[in-house]
């Protein structure tokens, strides 16, 4: 796995996905833009940077020891003196491949056990691999619609229900999805970008120097990947632990009425719909400031996170030509001065 | 085991064939364009030749499904042994072989992502039919791409995974010669491979001249690196030195190129007008000129037809989206298929027998179905209903085609840009395609190929200078060539034309009002013959019979501008058109 902290440049992007690794709650992450510009090396890097979890251990939905979920979905994990074993697992960063089907997306009856044995048992798809991690998308504006129907239903509801031949299983599902793609080969759908938290448009770095390092790097990479992975891990340790100390600061952080306010002209002067867009842009704001050590939010917090909490919720204007980057740098330099 | 020649192949698409070869996934594979014919067959015997025996060699038509590229549940095996068996795709037995993708061009985005996710991984990821499965899977693939030249070509997504492009059309099968190379000296240099360097700033060489011609994607330069290393190791060398990286950079980098370098482009950028301003610039302060052999090599190796295109457009060019850009929209019941989904209900949907049987076969135990008791029926059930998807390939593509002559007014061409305008507003909301043709002087130009960047279009248009000539004839033919291609690609064109109908251009150029009018209304009948939707939008002051008679000629609707307001228009243009 290519570390995330040996990626060169493309701040905006590592940005929004340090983001949701600190909140969750932003509400997934969409990169979208050009290719070969390490888009899914950095989703798939983020799996090893993220600080371990503490699950019930055999629980398929990788519950957490203080949840009650565990008796309601079927997974069959007792309770011992009214307490679970558990243990530290990797985040789970699961990823939807092309050509998935939606028994194995949902999760079905156990094909197996019920043609050799007739029985009828629960066989978890990724949504319940997902849990409690990310579910990562490639090539997101090629999945099939009714996959992404599915999808954008449980995202919403943090419950994945599946009725088959007369079972009933309900668990919980609550990831933070993330996808990417290339709009030359179609623009998402308005209902699923909307449910994106953060959306960055990537783009290729036009320094020379930068892509020497790129290329450069990724030669080291592919000619032993033990090594080079072993090289950044100082790197990406300490990003591990500034990720914890940010989860920890995270509710303490201090917004004052001012930032509130501020958060709301941009919002008006961007005319975004619905509230969801300034609720991610102080919750977006507020990761990032745990992130950098802050103890509140600022004008330059918000500055730093505007475009990717807003830019993908404008109106869209065919005709316009100028970019949502530059439409939202507009509006932050008229509300908080420049 | 004789020893290996000194110095590769004269030709480039032999070398080519040689290198990948050497490293067939690292370099992804190669993109065969051209028609089928003795030089393609030729190129894949001596390819296939070069490579292990034992090495897979699968073909995979246009039309594969996901249930044949991936694997699936096979039915007739699981209802015989009563336990569920997954058959293999072809993706998961091409393993350390070669994928023939043929008429690439056609393939759907789909297939080409799946293709390419996987080229990307080197490794198959499966969660179908009840089955989670990862599986090695590291091919090279061959995409045979007959698409004509100014053709979308095969989707970028995989195009660019691919390290090589050959253009077999300019070759005669003499030049494939391997001048000695032979695949006893593709498993040294396989050996050789890992242990192959990079001298000093040979990376830094390769980017600056990736800059240079404008290649976006980090991709150009790490499969010229790759490409070089194969290069050195089959020539025995230790290091990649500028001989090998120019070698690499002329296989690869060439068919990535956007712009030419900056010294090249400004004599043609002095006349025209760069059209891209918000990007102009950023190449212009690279801080130094890189060593020229680099660019020497791959401005050498650029094809004739792309050196002639980035000169043209003032030495830029977008690249294209290639293939079928855009959201597919999937209707109910017409198009290719594309797969298969649950149905909610069967209205307006074809029912996918093989699929509903194959979903109720796993549960057949549970549903008291008992082989032992003559129990032969399958038991089906509502959840089992399957339904074809089809991907619809019906979307469309308004070709504008504007007369800018000097019969039009200024006025009068600005009140039609803002026509067009409007138009472009309703393609949005349909999510068309648009393209755009203008006409003035001597003769027709394509400003705008198909796409979906409407304010692209909205910037050629605004660019668009008036006067001269009216070449009204030159006008349509390029417009049914376009509509043509257009629809080749599955797509479907309706015609936009504005203009008064006046001519005095003939198809050879000259300024001959009585042959401008009569090649005028023989190239509207031309296009009528191919049956395309068309609209005439009548721009003169007072509407003369002259525009209706090209509007017959054509079998175009006929609408004048003078009375249409801009809801009107749009409304009219909607009818006809959609």
């Amino acid at each position: 796995m290519f570390p995330f902290s040996a990626i060169v440049g493309q701040d905006d992007m590592k940005r929004a996905l340090l983001i949701a690794a600190v909140d969750p709650a932003v509400g997934g992450v969409l990169l979208f833009g050009d290719r070969g510009t390490g888009k899914s090396t950095a989703v798939r890097a983020l799996a090893s940077l993220l600080p371990k979890m503490r699950a019930v251990v055999g629980c398929a939905y990788a519950c957490s020891p203080d949840s009650d979920y565990c008796e309601a979905a079927h997974c069959g994990v007792p309770r011992r003196d009214g307490k679970r074993k558990d243990k530290l697992y990797p985040v789970p960063v699961v990823d939807l491949p092309l050509g998935v089907t939606e028994d194995r997306v949902v999760g079905a009856l156990d094909i197996e056990k019920a043609l050799v044995h007739g029985e009828k048992s629960f066989e978890p798809g990724l949504l319940a691999r997902a849990n409690r991690g990310f579910l990562y998308i490639d090539e997101v504006n090629l999945l099939e619609d009714h996959i992404v129907d599915l999808l954008l239903d449980v995202a919403a509801s943090g419950e994945n229900l599946v009725e088959r031949e007369g079972l009933s299983v309900r668990h919980p599902a609550r990831f933070v999805l993330v996808g990417s793609g290339n709009p030359e080969e179609g623009e998402l759908r308005p209902q699923l970008l909307d449910r994106f938290g953060l959306a960055v448009e990537v783009s290729t770095p036009t320094d020379v120097a930068e892509r020497v390092e790129v290329i450069k790097r990724r030669d080291v990479y592919e000619s032993d990947p033990a090594a080079f992975a072993k090289k950044w891990s100082r790197k990406d340790g300490a990003l591990r632990r500034k990720i914890v100390r940010a989860r920890d600061a995270l509710a303490s952080i201090e917004v004052s009425d001012a930032m509130l306010g501020k958060a709301a002209e941009i919002c008006i002067a961007l005319a975004t719909d619905g509230s969801r867009g300034e609720l991610t842009l102080i919750r977006a704001a507020r990761a990032i400031a745990a992130f950098n050590g802050d103890d509140a939010v600022t004008r330059s917090h918000l500055e730093q996170v505007a475009h990717l909490a807003l830019g993908h919720r404008l109106r869209r204007n065919p005709l316009d030509e100028s970019s949502a980057g530059a439409r939202v740098e507009r509006v932050l330099e008229s509300v908080l001065g420049g | 085991m004789r020893s290996s020649p000194k110095q590769l192949p004269r030709s480039d698409a032999a070398t080519a064939a040689l290198l990948l070869a050497v490293d067939p996934h690292g370099l992804g594979g190669a993109i065969l364009s051209g028609m089928p014919g003795l030089v393609r067959d030729r190129w894949l015997e001596r390819f296939r030749a070069l490579l292990p025996a034992s090495a897979p060699w699968r073909k995979i038509p246009v039309n594969v499904g996901e249930d044949r590229l991936l694997g699936g549940l096979d039915f007739a095996s699981t209802l015989a042994s009563g336990r569920p068996v997954f058959a293999s795709g072809l993706l998961e037995t091409s393993d350390g072989g070669v994928v023939l993708l043929s008429m690439a061009e056609r393939a759907s985005l789909s297939v080409a992502a799946i293709i390419g996710g996987v080229l990307e991984r080197g490794e198959l990821r499966i969660e179908r039919d009840g089955t989670a499965r990862t599986a090695p899977s590291r091919f090279s693939v061959i995409a045979l791409d007959e698409s004509l030249d100014d053709e979308a070509g095969i989707a970028d997504g995989l195009a660019e995974r691919l390290a090589f492009r050959l253009r077999l059309a300019d070759l005669d099968p003499g030049e494939l010669s391997l001048d000695g190379w032979r695949a006893t000296h593709i498993v040294a240099a396989r050996k050789n491979l890992e242990s192959v360097c990079v001298a000093d700033g040979v990376v830094e060489r390769l980017c600056q001249t990736a800059a240079q011609f404008g290649i976006g994607s980090a991709r150009g330069e790490l499969f010229a690196l790759r490409a070089a290393r194969a290069a050195a190791a089959l020539l025995g060398h230790k290091v990649v030195g500028d001989d090998e990286a120019a070698i690499g950079a002329r296989l690869v980098l060439p068919q990535r190129a956007t712009c030419l370098p900056p010294d090249d482009a400004q004599d043609d950028e002095a006349t025209q007008a760069p059209p891209e301003s918000d990007k102009s610039g950023e190449r212009r302060d690279s801080p130094d000129i890189p060593d020229d052999v680099l660019v020497d090599a791959v401005r050498a190796a650029l094809p004739d037809g792309l050196l002639a295109m980035l000169q043209q457009q003032g030495g830029r060019r977008r690249s294209s989206a290639g293939g079928r850009a855009g959201p597919r929209a999937v209707s109910r019941r017409r198009g290719r298929p594309v797969g298969v989904r649950p149905a909610e209900s069967l209205a307006g949907a074809r029912l996918n027998v093989l699929a509903t049987l194959k979903a109720a076969v796993p549960w057949q135990p549970l549903r008291g179905r008992s082989i032992d008791a003559g129990d032969v029926a399958l038991r089906l059930r509502k959840e089992d209903l399957r339904v074809t998807r089809f991907e619809d390939s019906q979307e469309a593509t308004t070709v504008f085609v504007v007369d800018a002559s000097g019969s039009q007014a200024a006025r009068r061409l600005a009140e039609v840009k803002g026509a067009i305008e409007l138009l472009l507003n309703d393609c949005y909301v349909r999510r068309d395609q648009v393209a755009l043709i203008a006409f003035r002087g001597a003769e027709a130009e394509v400003l705008l190929s198909p796409t979906r960047a409407l304010a692209r279009a909205k910037r050629s248009l605004a660019a668009l200078p008036g006067g001269g000539g009216t070449p009204l004839a030159s006008g349509l033919d390029t417009a049914r060539e376009l509509a043509e291609s257009i629809a080749h690609h599955g797509r479907v064109p309706a015609i936009v034309l504005m203009t008064d109908g006046r001519a005095n251009i003939a198809r050879d150029g000259k300024a001959d009002i009585r042959r401008a009018e009569d090649d005028a209304l023989n190239a509207a009948r031309e296009l009528n013959v191919e049956g395309f939707r068309s609209l005439l939008v009548d721009t003169a002051r007072r509407p003369k019979p002259r525009a209706r008679a090209i509007a017959d000629a054509m079998g175009a609707h006929y609408v004048p501008l003078p009375q249409a307001d801009a809801a009107t228009l749009s409304a009219t243009v909607q009818a006809h058109t959609a």
